[in-house]
């Protein structure tokens, strides 16, 4: 690690990590995106990287939470929660203490409910930005973020969000480091009590794995293998575009030029 | 003069000699302890090197006799010069027993100058070079001062000032031999290898492998501790028994000439990395290291110190991680190594302090250890669907029967369409023998072995721990597998955590059916074959017949390789080497295929999924690979009829086989 100028402070950075679940067995394991969210963290600059859990710690969890432990941390703070507990407000409860410059967190949990839902409440409760599907910080100087976001089909946006803020990391971001057995096994996991806020509507629900939804062959009638290569490799049409109706030539010409133009056709 | 001055000469050697066996023997002490017999070890030591590791140099006859005659002409030549001329007992017979040991040395000695004169480039030079003249210097000086003991010359012929010149050359050429012989022994010199070697046969961590034995098993690193150690980080994190393994070595790189990563260029050379963990031990740079280096790897770059880091988390130490990698655990240098050191026991240990510490296995390691947790088998497949490969093969499922006379260990191999070729034909020769067998279905897991040799040992042992449960709820008498590497951590690894099985290769299975009559072969029509001994099958168990049998009794001549049985060169897929991948400038498989196409064979029986998948991955190999199993099935027959007699027997080559 290069030595930074002691006038910049160090990062201070939460990751929020989760236990995830693997889709094959089901086994408990570090959630694919929080551990690349902490892979994000540990790529920056003298960070100073804290990793927070809010859930239940049984045997199942706690193998998964070393897991995190494994990247090469001394100690994950954990709010424990009872199972189906709003875990939002010991989450805010906790951050707004701590008051990091920056939040990390997987899009979406692998288990539980799994909404996707956790940043966004949780930007709108400490009143932060949050910026979705991250692959990289590229920078982070006088406390404003220069972020690469991760777009379909390997597009790339870059991003600037004024800290503290709230991050969330695409797949597509760095794949984790390898989780070590030593550091793992020898990190604490560190008790802190929080509020806990029961979910009265959990009760009641009936929670199975979900299932990867069967999907409709393409079948390709080619007659050639330059055919068959051109449907494999096919784009998929985009979404973008608009439609002009009952517009006027000139109008419909101006369109197709400024188009032309935005996409760099015309200069 | 020289009556007076070499009982000085002679006690001053052994003096710094003690000196100096002192200080190494602080060296090795800083390693961690091991429970060792010392005294069974030592009085065990004059058989273990007189016949164990005589059996080993005896490969090479023309250096076995010369070792023989020199450090047999040492050893006496020593000892009655300390007699004769430290203690002054000239008198009868010992005189001319030590001019008959020297001058034995003497010609031992002539034949190392003669190796030294164009050595081989496996052979390391620097000092090792004026060993042979410092041979003679001892045989002759010690020869030449005996004469006029024992009356050759007479008495005063060492007087007046012709003499005295003479016996002072004389004194200085003793001192020489002395020097090299007595002081250089424990003082680091090429003579470091008699002393070091001597205590390390007596001391060795693996007492089995004398009189005959084997012991291949990797040992378990002790987990339920806390404190205890995960692997070597540093050479003090060594056994002192390994340190003393490091130390004994002679350079002689027979290992280097064996080394399948070495051949291909990757940057191992197994002699270089005893060297290293010797100048770790000692502190200092490897840049007196005088043998061939890691394949563009220059030396001189890399130091280490005892208490330091073996392999730096970035920059240089002492060994470079991809050398680590590089090892296939082949055992091909552990097996021709003269003084019986561990290479293979140090790289897994340096590879676990890698995986559990750093988190740094390269490549598609962490990947390959991520799938095995989540999994239980290296390639992240469904567990679920481990037997849709004999879905419409009806199997005993152990769950079912709940005892069997075989239990049919599929392996990893379940998952592989290749490796499912070989067990289907693995499974037709089991019905066509009414062999009882079950398998265990989605019950079985990875045996562990890649996560062994990739360093992950609590991958390993939460793999075997599971498996031996699961097997401890089935009644059978042996475990049959046509994995050599399930055979060997399920035969000779699993005991220490509790799990003792009766293991067959298919290949000595499938020996033992037809020599009991339970299989019948149509004779082979096919053209040349080769046989490609696998080391988990060879080295690591000591099983080089049974196929060769089974071929055999197939009616097929093996054209042998020149490189077979126990000196088997590896086909690149063994120890996780195929998942850390480490580059070369040649690939192992090729070399391997090179080997096969020497032969002329048109076809090369393997007994390993790994070796299979290594070698038919060659591109234009020109061999068909093709596993025993499947020989077999293909040459499967009906039963001779009991009446159709003698006369059809014996034009069978499988009858003439039945002895």
């Amino acid at each position: 690690m290069r030595p930074e100028p002691s006038k910049t402070a160090p990062l201070e950075i939460t990751v929020l990590v989760s236990v995830g679940r693997h889709p094959l067995t089901g086994r408990g394991r570090r959630a694919d995106q929080d551990a690349r969210g902490v892979e994000l963290a540990r790529a920056l600059p003298a960070p100073e990287v804290r990793l927070l859990h809010a859930g239940a710690l049984d045997g199942g969890s706690e193998a998964a939470l070393r897991g995190y432990l494994g990247m090469g941390f001394d100690a994950l703070t954990l709010l424990e929660q009872p199972e189906g507990a709003d875990v939002l407000p010991a989450l805010a409860d906790a951050l707004s203490e701590a008051s990091p410059q920056l939040v990390i967190t997987g899009e979406r949990a692998e288990q539980g409910e799994g909404s996707g839902l956790l940043p966004y409440l949780l930007a709108e409760w400490l009143g932060w930005p949050v910026v979705n599907g991250l692959a990289e910080v590229e920078d982070v100087q006088d406390g404003v973020a220069t972020l690469l976001q991760a777009l379909p089909r390997g597009q790339r946006r870059r991003l600037k969000v004024r800290l503290p803020a709230i991050v969330t990391v695409d797949g597509a971001a760095p794949a984790p480091r390898q989780s070590a057995y030593g550091p793992a096994r020898r990190g604490t996991l560190e008790a802190v009590p929080g509020p806990v806020s029961l979910d009265g509507d959990w009760e009641s629900w009936q929670v199975q794995p979900a299932r990867k939804r069967p999907k409709r062959l393409k079948i390709v009638k080619a007659a050639s293998a330059r055919d068959r290569f051109k449907a494999a490799a096919a784009k998929a049409e985009g979404g973008g575009g608009q439609v002009l109706t009952d517009v006027t030539p000139e109008q419909g010409a101006e369109a197709i030029l400024k188009l032309l133009k935005e996409e760099g056709v015309l200069r | 003069m020289l009556d007076t001055l070499l009982p000085i000469l002679i006690f001053a050697a052994l003096a710094v000699a003690v000196i100096g066996a002192g200080r190494r023997v602080r060296l090795w002490r800083q390693g961690r302890p091991a429970r060792v017999a010392l005294l069974q070890g030592l009085a065990a030591m004059p058989r273990r090197y007189l016949v164990d590791l005589h059996h080993v140099v005896g490969r090479d006859k023309v250096m076995s006799n010369t070792h023989v005659a020199t450090a047999g002409g040492f050893v006496a030549a020593a000892v009655l010069m300390i007699l004769v001329h430290g203690l002054g007992l000239a008198e009868g017979v010992l005189g001319w027993l030590l001019l008959a040991a020297s001058g034995c040395m003497f010609v031992g000695s002539l034949f190392v100058a003669r190796r030294r004169r164009n050595p081989p480039a496996r052979l390391s030079r620097g000092p090792w070079m004026r060993l042979p003249k410092s041979l003679m210097a001892f045989s002759l000086g010690v020869f030449a001062v005996t004469l006029p003991s024992v009356g050759l010359l007479p008495e005063g012929f060492l007087e007046g000032s012709g003499g005295w010149l003479l016996a002072l050359v004389l004194a200085a050429v003793v001192t020489w031999g002395l020097g090299e012989m007595v002081f250089g022994m424990t003082w680091g010199g090429p003579m470091k290898h008699a002393f070091a070697g001597a205590l390390h046969l007596a001391f060795h961590r693996r007492p089995e492998r004398f009189g005959g034995g084997r012991s291949t098993g990797l040992k378990a690193l002790d987990l339920d501790d806390p404190e205890a150690p995960l692997g070597v980080e540093k050479p003090a994190d060594f056994t002192w028994n390994q340190l003393l393994g490091f130390d004994a070595c002679v350079q002689c790189g027979r290992c280097e000439a064996m080394c399948p990563a070495f051949a291909a260029g990757q940057p191992l050379n197994p002699k270089k990395l005893i060297q290293d963990m010797v100048v770790g031990m000692a502190g200092g740079s490897d840049a007196a290291y005088a043998g061939s280096p890691y394949p563009g790897k220059p030396v001189g770059e890399h130091q280490g110190s005892p208490h330091g880091p073996i392999v730096a988390r970035d920059g240089k130490a002492l060994v470079d991680a991809e050398t680590l990698w590089s090892c296939t655990t082949c055992r091909a240098c552990v097996e021709e190594c003269p003084m019986m050191i561990e290479h293979v026991d140090a790289i897994v240990d340096m590879r676990r302090f890698l995986t559990l510490e750093h988190g740094n296995t390269p490549n598609k390691g962490a990947e390959v250890l991520d799938n095995l947790i989540a999994t239980d088998n290296p390639g992240g497949f469904d567990p679920g669907a481990r037997m849709h490969w004999a879905a419409d093969l009806e199997l005993p499922l152990m769950a079912d029967r709940g005892a069997a006379e075989v239990l049919l260990w599929l392996g990893d191999g379940a998952y592989d369409m290749r490796n499912q070729r070989t067990l289907r034909a693995l499974v037709k020769v089991l019905r066509a023998a009414g062999v009882d067998f079950a398998v265990l279905g989605n019950e079985e897991r990875d045996s562990g072995d890649v996560a062994r040799r990739l360093g992950d040992e609590a991958t390993f042992q939460s793999l075997a721990k599971r498996n031996i449960a699961t097997l401890a709820r089935y009644r059978f008498a042996r475990i049959v597998t046509c994995d050599p590497h399930s055979f060997h951590v399920l035969g000779n690894e699993y005991g220490e955590l509790g799990g003792d099985y009766e293991v067959r290769h298919h290949s000595t299975y499938i020996a033992e059916l037809f020599e009991a009559g339970r299989l019948h072969f149509k004779p082979w029509k096919g053209g040349g074959v080769t046989y490609h001994d696998p080391c988990y099958l060879g080295r690591y168990n000591g099983e080089y017949e049974a196929p060769r049998n089974v071929l055999k009794a197939l009616g097929i001549e093996v054209a042998e390789m020149e490189r077979s049985g126990f000196r088997s060169r590896c086909c690149g897929g063994g120890g996780g080497a195929p998942i850390t991948d480490i580059p070369g400038e040649r690939r192992i498989p090729d070399m391997r295929m090179n080997d096969v196409r020497e032969t002329g064979a048109e076809l090369v029986a393997v007994g390993c999924p790994q070796c299979t998948a290594m070698l038919e991955g060659v591109v234009d190999g020109g061999a068909e690979v093709r596993d025993i199993a499947e020989l077999v099935a293909d040459a499967l027959a009906e039963a001779p009829q009991a009446t159709g007699g003698g006369a059809t027997q014996t034009q069978r080559p499988q009858a003439v086989e039945v002895v």
